[in-house]
């Protein structure tokens, strides 16, 4: 009883911490770069719908997952051009983005409601998947699953120890002094965007091939924003991101359960576990906030004195 | 320039002939909360739609979708009226007091709302009595289930969909008197990827047939394939090709023939206010044929529980009932009034979950 509700919490809590992951080290990414993506929800919603319709087509997973990543980053191109060549507003181009790709989505997807996908396979790993209660929770996922721990990882190995890594940062920090030292802020925040979009895109293809397996209008249902936030939970650190979205996925995956089990909480008072035990953590750990920010993030690089 | 001028005007006279005899019989408007391709209450409504201009070829429709409620849903309906709208379908159950206060100001403009718990000499509210259809499918799982265990994956804790869990259970328990249902709210009219993992912890806990009442059937239905375990759709009868084992059955709601009712009665002026509560008899909405999982007695056994409820010899609220924390909501020998449905905010004895 209780080994079978560990099993299920813990495997709940990776397929809802997943696309949470991969959209968290999005906008990461772009935050390093000084660029705050408010639609990185429509990012999603672009990517959910074209790694979907990609399904339809192909039949293969990794043609929509790559379909995916692709469109979320032509599409967060579209905002790069905006914020970073056009020099507008971060904030209002990233909410007209959210809608844009809502609208968009929603538009394509039309046709495709009610088609039946394969999606991605579950490939448990050999020996691991047979531990007990941890195994089956924990290895027997798809390979977006397995995808999105490593991937933080890499991030933080970027950021931290390549020359590439270390110019974004100066970027975010103080983009007149990446200029001074050869750097074109311009460019490297396209590239960050890019990415970023691509990570966005893959965020979006994992719930509708990978968790929902299905395609509906605005599936994200706020996951875009919460990634927002928990890039701020994350203090702007990739491996700290790995913590915050699973802590968030086990929390959704707490409240399931307890319902499943019976626990005589109202529904009510547990859908607000997850965002109840973010307000704890921030209270906790908390702390001073001011040097984690990235110094330039938000502001629009306005080329060199 | 004369010559042109008189061209001219034989052709506005030829344009206004021909448009005045394409003018329409009527023009029905229709508000939807959502989009009409979700696989879903939405797009029962829009296809009821096609129904009834196929049945009267002389109605033109304008149809708006994503229509919030509220002074939106107003401008919309005014500006269909603006357009020759003379009957509005107000398909969602936000547009209720929107619909009233526009009805006030066009009082020969017909309305109709499904759902609507008020009136007006010209809005008509319709809705159709689904528990008894939740009780006959309660049957074939309760026969289906060998765990004993359903799981029921919810919107919101909605009287309308707590009185569909609560007949579902009574209709289990009728045929096996250990069965009991969990249920899982999920927070949101539509969020496939918490709806997997809702279905995945009721799997987690046993259940080996689980339900669904959200906007789309599909995500909980497919699950419960994948796993081996049975599934109840709603809303959307083509969520059965999700799962070609496991599918026991399932409601839509088919409002075509109304719309078409209503249509004509605009037409002839028969239209009159009235409040329209359909049952099993009607064909308001469809039941699903049975799956493969069912046996051919057990879906006589529903046909014939079925035929009760047509005839009136059956009720799916037949007391005594308890609710889940043993309190007696209806005595012996009483039954829960259906037009009572919106005021059931208890679930039954036998179903774990919390109403509130």
């Amino acid at each position: 009883m209780i080994a079978a509700f560990a099993r299920s919490l813990l495997s709940g809590a990776v397929v809802s911490g997943t696309p949470l992951l991969y959209a968290t080290l999005a906008e990461l990414i772009g935050e390093r770069a000084g660029v705050v993506n408010l639609g990185l929800e429509g990012v999603m919603l672009v990517g959910a719908v074209a790694g979907f319709v990609a399904a339809v087509h192909t039949g293969n997973a990794a043609v929509a997952v790559a379909t995916a990543a692709l469109a979320g980053g032509v599409f967060n191109l579209l905002f790069a051009y905006l914020v970073v060549t056009r020099r507008a507003n971060q904030l209002a181009t990233g909410l007209a983005l959210m809608f844009c790709g809502v609208g968009l989505s929603a538009l394509i997807g039309a046709r495709y409601v009610g088609r039946q996908v394969s999606g991605l396979a579950e490939v448990p790993i050999p020996t691991l998947a047979e531990i007990p209660v941890i195994g089956p929770a924990l290895f027997v996922h798809d390979v977006l699953v397995y995808g999105a721990v490593p991937l933080a990882v890499a991030t933080w190995w970027v950021l931290y120890t390549t020359r590439w890594g270390l110019a974004l940062r100066a970027v975010g920090e103080n983009p007149v002094a990446a200029f001074a030292a050869g750097k074109d802020p311009r460019v490297l925040q396209y590239q960050a965007l890019f990415i970023a979009g691509m990570l966005g895109g893959i965020a979006g293809a994992h719930l509708s091939i990978g968790v929902a397996r299905t395609w509906a209008e605005w599936m994200t249902a706020g996951r875009g924003f919460i990634a927002v936030a928990l890039v701020i939970f994350a203090k702007w650190q990739p491996l700290r991101a790995i913590a915050g979205a699973f802590l968030f996925g086990g929390a959704i995956s707490l409240q399931l359960q307890l319902q499943a089990l019976g626990v005589p909480i109202s529904p009510f008072v547990l859908d607000m576990l997850p965002y109840m035990l973010s307000l704890v953590v921030l209270a906790v750990w908390g702390g001073s906030r001011r040097h984690a920010a990235p110094g330039s993030l938000g502001r629009v690089f306005q080329g060199s004195p | 320039m004369r010559g042109r001028a008189v061209v001219l005007s034989i052709l506005a006279v030829l344009v206004s002939f021909v448009t005045a005899h394409a003018q329409p019989n009527l023009v029905v408007g229709i508000l939807h909360i959502g989009s009409i391709t979700d696989a879903g209450y939405n797009q029962a409504h829009a296809e009821a739609v096609e129904v009834m201009k196929k049945n009267l070829p002389g109605v033109e429709v304008i149809e708006v979708e994503n229509v919030p409620e509220g002074a939106d849903a107003e401008r919309v309906m005014e500006n269909m009226i603006k357009r020759g709208a003379r009957l509005i379908i107000a398909a969602s159950f936000g547009y209720l007091e929107p619909a009233l206060r526009v009805a006030q100001r066009y009082p020969e403009v017909k309305f109709v709302h499904p759902g609507g718990y008020k009136r007006a000499p010209n809005l008509t509210t319709y809705w159709s009595s689904t528990p008894e259809a939740f009780y006959l499918m309660g049957m074939a799982a309760g026969k289906v289930t060998k765990t004993n265990k359903i799981g029921y994956v919810v919107a919101l804790p909605i009287s309308f969909f707590l009185a569909n869990v609560n007949a579902f259970e009574l209709g289990a328990r009728s045929v096996n008197p250990k069965a009991e249902t969990r249920v899982v709210f999920t927070g949101m009219f539509l969020d496939p990827a918490k709806e997997a993992t809702a279905a995945a912890a009721l799997l987690d806990q046993g259940a080996d047939v689980l339900g669904v009442i959200v906007d789309s059937p599909i995500t909980v239905v497919q699950t419960a394939e994948k796993r081996g375990a049975y599934s109840v759709g709603y809303h959307y009868l083509g969520a059965q090709k999700f799962a070609p084992k496991g599918w026991i059955s399932g409601i839509a709601f088919t409002w075509g023939t109304l719309y078409t009712r209503f249509a004509r009665q605009v037409m002839d002026g028969t239209w009159k206010s009235e409040n329209i509560l359909g049952n099993l008899s009607d064909d308001f909405f469809t039941i699903a044929p049975f799956g493969p999982a069912v046996p051919a007695g057990v879906v006589g056994l529903v046909n014939a529980k079925k035929q009760e409820f047509i005839a009136g010899k059956a009720h799916p609220f037949q007391g005594p009932l308890r609710d889940n924390t043993g309190a007696e909501r209806v005595g012996a020998g009483q039954v829960f009034p259906m037009t009572d449905l919106g005021k059931m905010n208890w679930l039954v004895e036998g179903v774990i979950g919390q109403p509130k």
